[in-house]
């Protein structure tokens, strides 16, 4: 490591948050001969305003300009209509993307939830607990690039190198292309997404049981409730507005899944998923209208969560 | 039925006296199913990453002829010419460098900024106090691909494309929603009147700020730091569009994606060409962030339980 590079890392590590406290005590000097009641007004907006900064700068206005480019030509130069939609929509591949984006929707969502329950429920019983629930964070804190290149392994076809083959393999049948037949191979990189973020949500889960009252659990016990009938009739209603909140999690990752396709697919075979079609449109078919087609389908397909999520959100302040 | 917000994160974690006064009921034989199921989720679980793990020690001609479950036959095989090739020859050492020099700014600022946002909106007056927040919780669940475009058009026109501080600015917009929504819920929650005696006593809002609110804040803080730390180690879209061409700046995810893409790796039974050292790779991606948890046990869950779990599974939720 040269000077400069060294000179860059003190800087970054040591400048940079100090350039952010330097801020808001500077606000305090900024306001500091005005009578009290000037700065009580102008103050919550000189905090706000880094934030709202930010917001404004790399979301709110970045969507708004997207929407923009949808409806220009492909070099942002004239435009063209709904053109780039329409020719969307015309395209079977692009249907082939949505019906794989509902598979991840419908699996990835599904298995997850009911994965990260079963282990949430079953780790509550048993006194390994933690090991068990660190154990299957894990995948959790490995970046999608790694994953691709642990399931690699897996999913390889040949049974002297391949995991799966060669499990088949032992039991005497063929090996199979675990990656280049639809629509098995989007199951295949979905099971790579279900490894990762079950740890996710049996976090979260296990999180809102422990909030269940044990005597209420026990007292349905001696009423002579089996164990199904406790988790069915008692667990599963008091969760339900946690399984909501990884619920949505989930929904939204599913919808903006990228990484595991790009690494292990490319979006090859018919892999392709909505987040990795925009990013061949853009950056691979250097098509910005129709790229931005797509992030505006993304954005609308995730409208419906945003407003279930702002409409719980309300309802819990309407609690406090 | 509430989660104790203010206790110790250990008290989440090892909270064993319940599943042990349910043990203790039934004979050891009739959990058997129990044990069984929860120990071959785990192995299911771990298969991936040992397998990676033992790859990533093995000679390049054992990982391209056997599997790694061949590796404690004899004759023993191993050694670390894999992680020493690639620190040396495919910028593994600069990237890992890169990769610091990214994450750690663009966790403190997003992080800084997102609580003087959220201190704003907990703990001063000004009009349009909900609508904003109601708009931050709305972006909460833009997806990256409905902005990147433009972002990357601006960042191009600023000729800040392919620095690090394109990476910070960007990772700060993105994660800045969720920064404010979780501490603004963390110091929301703490008593109005520990901060109303300290404006008495004539503290100025930074004092309050700083002595008060974000020491009382640190099991939020850090759960946000380990969540920013974690997303942006592994980010690898932002890091693609933004530094992407640019090898001296680039992070490892964007390195290991390069790695994989340029050894030519596919799936067909064909060319396994430098597995070895995508095994290597990818074991050291994932390090820090496992090492990161390490350190924190069970801040992780608890910063869950607060963030997201709490408001919605418990009635309410106070500062112990």
């Amino acid at each position: 490591m040269d000077f400069g590079t060294l000179g860059f890392a003190v800087l970054a590590i040591v400048g940079v948050p100090a350039v952010t406290v330097l801020y808001i005590l500077a606000t305090e000097w900024l306001v500091r001969g005005l009578p009290e009641r000037r700065r009580a007004t102008i103050r919550p907006w000189l905090w706000l305003l880094p934030a709202f900064a930010f917001l404004g700068v790399y979301l709110i206005y970045p969507m708004i300009q997207t929407a923009i480019l949808s409806v220009m030509d492909r070099r942002s130069e004239s435009f063209v209509g709904f053109d780039n939609y329409l020719g969307l929509f015309g395209n079977d591949s692009f249907w082939l993307t949505i019906a794989n984006t509902a598979m991840w929707l419908v699996l990835f969502t599904g298995i997850v939830i009911v994965i990260g329950l079963i282990v949430a429920v079953l780790t509550d019983r048993v006194r390994y607990e933690t090991g068990v629930k660190a154990l299957i964070f894990i995948p959790m804190a490995i970046s999608f690039v790694a994953a691709g290149v642990i399931w690699g392994f897996m999913y390889e076809f040949d049974p002297d190198i391949g995991t799966l083959n060669a499990g088949l393999a032992t039991v005497g049948a063929e090996p199979q292309s675990w990656l280049t037949e639809w629509p098995r191979n989007t199951v295949m990189l979905i099971i790579v997404g279900i490894w990762m973020w079950v740890g996710f949500a049996m976090v979260i889960l296990s999180a809102g049981l422990k909030g269940i009252s044990t005597e209420l659990l026990e007292a349905a016990r001696i009423d002579g409730a089996t164990e199904l009938q406790v988790f069915f009739r008692i667990i599963l209603p008091l969760l339900a507005p946690t399984i909501a909140v990884v619920g949505t999690t989930i929904v939204i990752t599913a919808l903006k899944t990228f990484d595991i396709v790009f690494v292990m697919t490319s979006g090859n075979f018919d892999t392709e998923v909505i987040a990795s079609l925009f990013y061949r449109a853009r950056f691979i078919n250097g098509d910005v209208g129709s790229a931005s087609a797509v992030a505006v389908i993304l954005l609308l397909a995730i409208i419906p969560v945003m407003l279930i999520n702002i409409r719980r959100f309300q309802q819990q302040e309407a609690m406090r | 039925m509430t989660v104790p917000i203010g206790a110790p994160a250990d008290a989440e974690v090892d909270a064993p006296a319940r599943p042990v006064a349910i043990a203790g009921r039934r004979p050891w034989t009739g959990r058997l199913g129990l044990h069984l199921t929860l120990a071959i989720i785990s192995i299911v679980w771990l298969l991936p990453t040992i397998s990676l793990l033992i790859s990533s020690f093995r000679p390049e001609a054992a990982t391209n002829t056997t599997g790694w479950w061949t590796a404690f036959t004899l004759p023993f095989e191993f050694t670390v010419q894999n992680y020493l090739d690639v620190l040396s020859r495919n910028n593994m050492g600069t990237s890992f460098l890169n990769s610091l020099l990214i994450t750690i700014p663009a966790t403190v600022i997003p992080i800084m900024v997102a609580a003087f946002a959220a201190f704003a909106f907990s703990w001063m007056n000004f009009p349009g106090r909900n609508v904003l927040f109601v708009l931050v919780v709305g972006l909460l669940v833009i997806p990256l691909q409905a902005t990147l475009i433009p972002v990357l058009q601006f960042s191009v026109d600023l000729g800040i494309v392919g620095s690090f501080p394109a990476v910070w600015l960007a990772h700060t917009g993105f994660g800045l929603p969720f920064g404010i929504f979780l501490l603004r819920n963390f110091f929301g929650s703490m008593p109005r009147e520990m901060f109303e005696s300290a404006f008495i006593d004539g503290a100025s809002p930074t004092t309050a700020f700083f002595r008060l609110a974000m020491p009382l804040a640190v099991p939020a803080i850090a759960s946000l730091v380990i969540f920013q730390f974690m997303w942006v180690w592994n980010d690898l879209l932002v890091a693609l569009v933004l530094v992407g061409g640019f090898p001296q700046v680039a992070p490892m995810p964007v390195t290991i994606a390069n790695l994989v893409d340029s050894l030519g790796r596919n799936w067909h039974p064909a060319d396994l060409g430098g597995v070895h050292q995508h095994a290597a790779a990818a074991v050291r991606l994932l390090r820090p962030p496992a090492i990161f948890r390490a350190r924190h046990p069970g801040r992780l869950g608890q910063g869950l339980i607060e963030g997201i779990a709490a408001r919605t599974v418990t009635d309410e939720a106070e500062i112990g």
